[in-house]
């Protein structure tokens, strides 16, 4: 019994723990020096890069794709994902532009419509996805199209311009408290509480687990297709949100609002350290990885490099981050198998 | 305890419901493709009776000319799709090649090299997908979207936002660009159908009659089982990727031709086209299952349903909604059955637990 | 005994899975503190019981009352709340999340505002550990866990619930002896706790140390149940194989003869060390071992799917390339692995396509492959191996476990290997197609092929093996002639331990 005696007694674990915290705590930090870091580089170059202006341009420019972002990977640590964002992004602005612009709609009304037409969209994909069976990439994909279509249809050549947008509305767009630009303001709330939510509950919990092992998910009883179709239906409430801070932020719309977005939210949260097949990954993380893309732009337009630059360095940054969380979870497997073996020969 | 437990009490046995089995046999009876070509003769019976001009010699030349370099970039992505990978880089990669051609003429290249070095960068491109895919593991959704954004962006760095031939620029050989605009004399088939055509016979007899093409559906169908059986996985999965980057180079310098000009943002987003294009053809995006058959249908049909609604002046919305209503459809309509027996299975199950939970 | 009411009662139960019986009828009865062992091949329909208790499968017949109420299971949520707490063979953890949270995924404990108590969490995790007698950090990730260490969090998971009925499918497969006889504590203690326990092992020894009854099983039906004290091993083992164990393993003697496959040193960092063994042309050497002791590993190694750190692999002298199953088929090399679902076949593909798998090359002309060809390869192997199929283009997953593993031979034999290695040759299997498998490998190895057998089942290892080899966390700890090889020196060098657990 000696050997048991050894198990219970001798091992201390807290050294392996601390270790591996720090290597997975290390993303979130990581990437907030990365921004730190391009940051102080181009201002040595370019004063005006820390403006006050120029930092709510771009605090302003990463919080769309960051509240797109946070839905985003609600659905990917599901191992699912959701490409229709940036076509539900704007259908929900055009709607909203329109309803002021011939029914004069209250300015606050526009958040909660906006809002709707999102949650609309995001139970069409959930219930496609989850009661169907179709992978969410075929039927987001699809709706991607599909909304746009309607999008391009209701607007019909109209464009929503800045007169019909109320004060109040667009108010949210450019006002700032402190330099700190609303949006950016209501975004951080948005980042704040649901990854507050995504670790204390019960439910959340079960978005990490089904993405992590399915099996093992229907073993232990979650609910799968329901926690699945919360977070499609999540991930639109947040873009249909984000459609009525696009109309506030441009106070215009046509029917190419949001176009090309799904990427770049993907780009984000995967850069941001969520695994894109699901189970771990932090909604923080995906919010830090979408202004991380979007100062790496600016900073190239501030350090007069082309803005032609400007897509090649993010596709290569997302590649480097892609297989930078290779790497790290190799680092890490490895590292808890020979923390497995140690504790294993005493 | 007690013995006359060993005797166990025998219920009366209801036999399996066959419906598995039979909805199997179903399915292998009303293949996808037969679908589609009913699907077919629908678009063009509408296409007929709805627009004067469909029916006209015309429709099929520019048929090829918006379809042609579309349909090239498919196949590749076919073979990709059916060993349960995806490229969605493509077309960015087009726009990459377009832009060496122009950017290399622009500097005083002539016309044969510049399409080499095209194609070079298609390789090139293909083996840093295939590498970082099936070397490294790297989900290939994750990585095409990443060189999806580098290859376009590299292209936007060769032309910024020149249109080449520009001011001042050559222009490029005039039978290059008949090639591209014109159609094979005597007949209305676009030199890019053509091309499209040797290349999906090609495409086919691979697939379906070759040890690399029944490698691939196995792979597919069963990554681990292709291994265990000898199958190089990772290596077949490279060189598809090589394939699908050189292709859709080809289909590049095609459309270059085609406009005769080029500017990097050609072909912006086609990638889901090509995507939508690949399913709706029957091939399944988790691999294994498919025909180049289908996919040749689905090109058609999708590009006649495309030419008859521009003829009626259908907006590009309109067609939108409908590519991504297909989309859904080649998706939703073989599990719709499976769905369905689904929910009526969870309503049964649901019922008893609770009628007994309160009795 | 009557008068104490029974805990859980099965009668009847069945479930087919398209033309496969999994099981024809599955009857049990538990009762409060006592620990049932529920005993049957691989095969047997022990697994099929155990997912319909758990909630995973809804038997096609028969009923299930626990308490004498009846129960109906609409999930596994279902079984969890009517107090049946399941630990499934294969370990099935959240890898990335922690250890404390696969234990309680679901059933966090919380605190205010429904909030998700961490603390708690590891504090309960903390002493459900302490009870089994084992340290594991409860807020490291579950990733990167060994078999038996997963295994352990399995079985903490299944405490941590306030279950009146546990089940175990194979809870001790990859564990030490001086583990397997803490859980043999802590199932005393739940027993006297008034719970009841059903209790899965290939170990007979376990089952008489811990298990007051018992219930055999056959090609997915009741058998017969009886007290433990009632029953000898030869009984057992009667009722589970239902016929002479000569029957069940033919062995013709041979005089082995040159060496086919040579191994040394074979390293994989972390995995295996030090591997060197040969196996010989007309014999079969068995490599024995817990789960997870590394032995499929190795094989995978030998044949070239998985690359080895450092060593050599040679095939009737030649050496092979580091990684290259291609090389070690055309060596002569065939394996047949142990997961035939996922590793042997391609279960949607036909008959014919799978047997042609692994010699595609060969049958093409012009470069193409004809589906004539196929269908004739798939034929003749048909015929000897006495499959029995409806089609040879129906699907492989039509087929029954043992028909399923026929396809698997039939694709490597039509290569002719030299070295046949076959990974756990009968799991899954009816009795009948078992002891034909068996006669099949007696067979080829009378004609002179090498066969390195892997195997979980000791009767089998013991039946078959001209040498048994035994391999304990990766490392080579015996090799035992067929005169020296019997369960007690097996057990001994895979543990480690001494195995006089039945004191």
């Amino acid at each position: 019994m000696t050997a048991v005696a050894d198990r219970t007694e001798n091992k201390e674990p807290r050294g392996t723990d601390s270790m591996v915290m720090t290597l997975l705590r290390a993303r979130e930090v990581g990437i907030a020096l990365l921004i730190v870091v391009v940051v102080l580089v181009t201002a040595v170059n370019n004063s005006h890069f820390i403006d006050r202006n120029s930092i709510e341009q771009l605090l302003s420019g990463a919080a769309l794709i960051a509240l797109l972002g946070v839905g985003e990977t609600l659905v990917i640590v599901t191992r699912n994902v959701d490409l229709s964002v940036g076509s539900v992004l704007g259908l929900s602005a055009y709607i909203v532009g329109d309803l002021f612009k011939y029914h004069h709609i209250p300015a606050w009304s526009g958040f909660v419509i906006g809002t709707l037409v999102g949650v609309a969209a995001g139970a069409l994909n959930g219930f496609i996805v989850t009661v169907m069976r179709v992978p969410s990439l075929v039927v987001t994909l699809g709706m991607l199209y599909v909304i746009r279509g309607i999008d391009g249809v209701i607007v019909s050549g109209d464009r929503i311009d800045p007169e019909a947008i109320p004060g109040g509305f667009a108010a949210v767009g450019y006002k700032d408290i402190f330099g700190i630009p609303w949006l950016a303001i209501i975004v951080a709330v948005v980042v704040a509480v649901v990854g507050y939510a995504m670790r204390s509950f019960r439910a959340s919990r079960d978005l990490y687990a089904i993405g992590s092992n399915p099996d093992a998910a229907a073993l232990a009883g979650i609910p799968i297709e329901r926690r699945v179709f919360s977070a499609f239906l999540i991930s639109g409430a947040l873009a249909g949100l984000g459609g009525a801070l696009f109309l506030a932020l441009h106070t215009q719309i046509d029917n190419s609002g949001g176009m090309g977005y799904e990427l770049s939210v993907v780009a984000a949260v995967v850069v941001g350290g969520v695994a894109i097949f699901g189970g771990s990954g932090t909604v923080v993380g995906a919010a830090l990885g979408a202004v991380l893309l979007n100062t790496i732009n600016q900073a190239l337009v501030a350090s007069r490099i082309s803005a032609f630059w400007n897509q090649a360095v993010a596709g290569a940054l997302l590649l480097a981050a892609i297989a930078f969380d290779r790497w790290l979870s190799l680092r890490v497997t490895k590292t808890l198998k020979s923390a497995e073996g140690a504790h294993r020969e005493l | 305890m007690s013995s006359d437990l060993a005797v166990p009490m025998t219920k009366p046995q209801t036999p399996p419901p066959a419906g598995g089995r039979k909805r199997r046999l179903w399915r292998e009876g009303a293949r996808w493709e037969t679908g589609l070509v009913v699907v077919l003769i629908g678009v063009l019976i509408f296409g007929s009776v709805k627009s004067p001009t469909f029916t006209d010699p015309s429709t099929i030349f520019f048929f090829g000319i918006n379809s042609g370099y579309l349909a090239i970039m498919a196949l590749p992505v076919t073979f990709v799709v059916m060993t349960g990978e995806i490229d969605l880089s493509v077309a960015s990669m087009l726009g990459l090649s377009g832009a060496t051609v122009g950017f290399l003429w622009h500097h005083g290249w002539s016309i044969w090299p510049c399409f080499l070095a095209a194609l070079v960068v298609g390789l090139v491109g293909g083996a840093l997908n295939g590498l970082l895919v099936a070397r490294f593991g790297l989900p290939s959704i994750a990585v095409t979207i990443g060189t999806l954004t580098l290859f376009r962006g590299l292209a936007e760095v060769l032309l910024g936002s020149q249109t080449i031939p520009g001011l001042g620029d050559r222009e490029f050989p005039q039978w290059l660009t008949n090639i591209g605009a014109n159609s094979i004399p005597g007949t209305q088939f676009s030199w890019s159908m053509l091309f499209f055509v040797v290349l999906a016979v090609i495409f086919g007899v691979i697939l379906h009659a070759t040890p690399l093409g029944r490698s691939m559906v196995a792979i597919g169908l069963q990554p681990e089982a292709a291994q265990f059986a000898g199958i190089r996985v990772n290596r077949i999965k490279f060189w598809l990727f090589v394939v699908s980057g050189v292709l859709s180079a080809f289909a590049g310098i095609l459309l270059t031709l085609q406009n005769a000009s080029v500017s990097y943002s050609a072909g912006t987003g086609l990638e889901l086209n090509v995507v939508a294009i690949v399913l709706f053809g029957g091939v399944s995006i988790f691999g294994g299952r498919g025909t180049i058959f289908g996919v040749v249908l689905s090109v058609v049909i999708v590009g006649s349903l495309q030419m008859a609604l521009t003829q009626i002046n259908v907006s590009a919305d309109k067609q939108n909604i409908v590519t991504g209503v297909l989309l859904l459809i080649s998706v939703i309509v073989p599990n719709g059955g499976d769905a369905l027996r689904r929910i009526r299975e969870r309503i049964r199950r649901r019922r008893t637990p609770a009628a007994l939970k309160s009795a | 005994m009557t008068e104490v009411p029974a805990r859980l009662v099965l009668e009847g139960a069945t479930k087919s899975f398209g033309p496969v019986v999994a099981l024809g009828d599955g009857s049990i009865t538990l009762y409060p503190g006592e620990a049932h062992a529920l005993l049957g091949e691989n095969g047997a329909g022990k697994s099929t019981l155990v997912k319909i208790l758990g909630g995973v499968y809804d038997p096609d017949a028969g009923t299930l009352t626990i308490d004498g109420e009846r129960a109906v299971f609409g999930g596994p949520a279902d079984a969890q709340a009517a107090g049946v707490s399941i630990i499934y063979q294969e370990p099935s953890l959240f890898p990335d999340l922690t250890v404390a949270e696969n234990i309680f995924m679901g059933r966090q404990p919380r605190s205010t505002g429904r909030r998700i108590d961490r603390r708690a969490m590891e504090r309960e995790a903390r002493a459900t550990f302490t009870r089994l007698g084992v340290h594991l950090d409860p807020s490291r990730p579950a990733r990167g866990l060994s078999v038996a260490d997963q295994q352990i969090v399995e079985i903490a998971k299944a405490l941590s619930f306030n279950a009146r009925v546990f089940v175990m499918d194979e809870p001790t497969a990859a564990l030490t002896t001086v583990e397997v006889l803490r859980l043999f504590e802590v199932i005393k203690t739940l027993r006297a706790q008034g719970a009841a326990v059903l209790f899965i092992s290939h170990r007979l020894e376990e089952v008489f140390a811990c298990c007051q009854r018992v219930t055999i099983m056959r090609d997915g039906r009741f058998v017969r149940s009886a007290p433990v004290e009632e029953l000898t091993i030869d009984d057992i083992i009667r009722s589970m194989v239902g016929r002479d164990l000569e029957a069940l393993f033919p062995k013709t003697e041979t005089t082995p003869g040159d060496v086919v496959l040579e191994v040394q040193d074979l390293n994989s960092e972390g995995v295996f060390h030090d591997i060197s063994f040969t196996v010989r042309a007309g014999e079969i050497v068995a490599l024995a071992g817990l789960v997870g002791a590394g032995r499929s590993e190795v094989a995978r190694a030998v044949f070239g799917i998985d690359r080895r750190t450092s060593g050599t692999v040679r095939i009737g002298g030649h050496a092979l390339r580091n990684g290259d199953a291609r090389a070690a088929m055309a060596a002569g090399m065939a394996l047949v692995p142990e997961d035939r679902r996922q590793q042997g076949l391609v279960m949607d593909l036909g008959i014919d396509q799978n047997v042609a798998l692994a010699s595609l090359s060969q049958l093409t002309r012009m470069g193409l492959i004809f589906r004539g060809s196929e269908r004739r390869l798939a034929d003749t192997w048909a015929g000897k191996l006495q499959l029995k199929f409806g089609r040879l283009r129906n699907a492989v997953s039509t087929l029954s476990g043992g028909n399923q593993q026929k396809v698997v031979l039939g694709k490597w034999l039509a290569r002719g290997p030299r070295l046949l290695i076959i990974d756990e040759p009968t799991r899954g299997i009816d009795v009948g197609t078992k002891a034909e498998v068996h006669r099949i490998l007696d067979g080829l190895v009378a004609d002179g092929m090498a066969v390195l057998m892997i195997s979980s089942e000791l009767p089998e290892v013991l039946g078959m093996a001209d040498r048994v080899l035994v391999l304990r966390e990766g490392r080579l700890t015996a090799e035992l002639s067929r005169a020296e090889a019997d369960e007690t020196s097996i057990m001994r060098a895979a543990t480690g331990q001494n195995v006089e657990i039945a004191a």
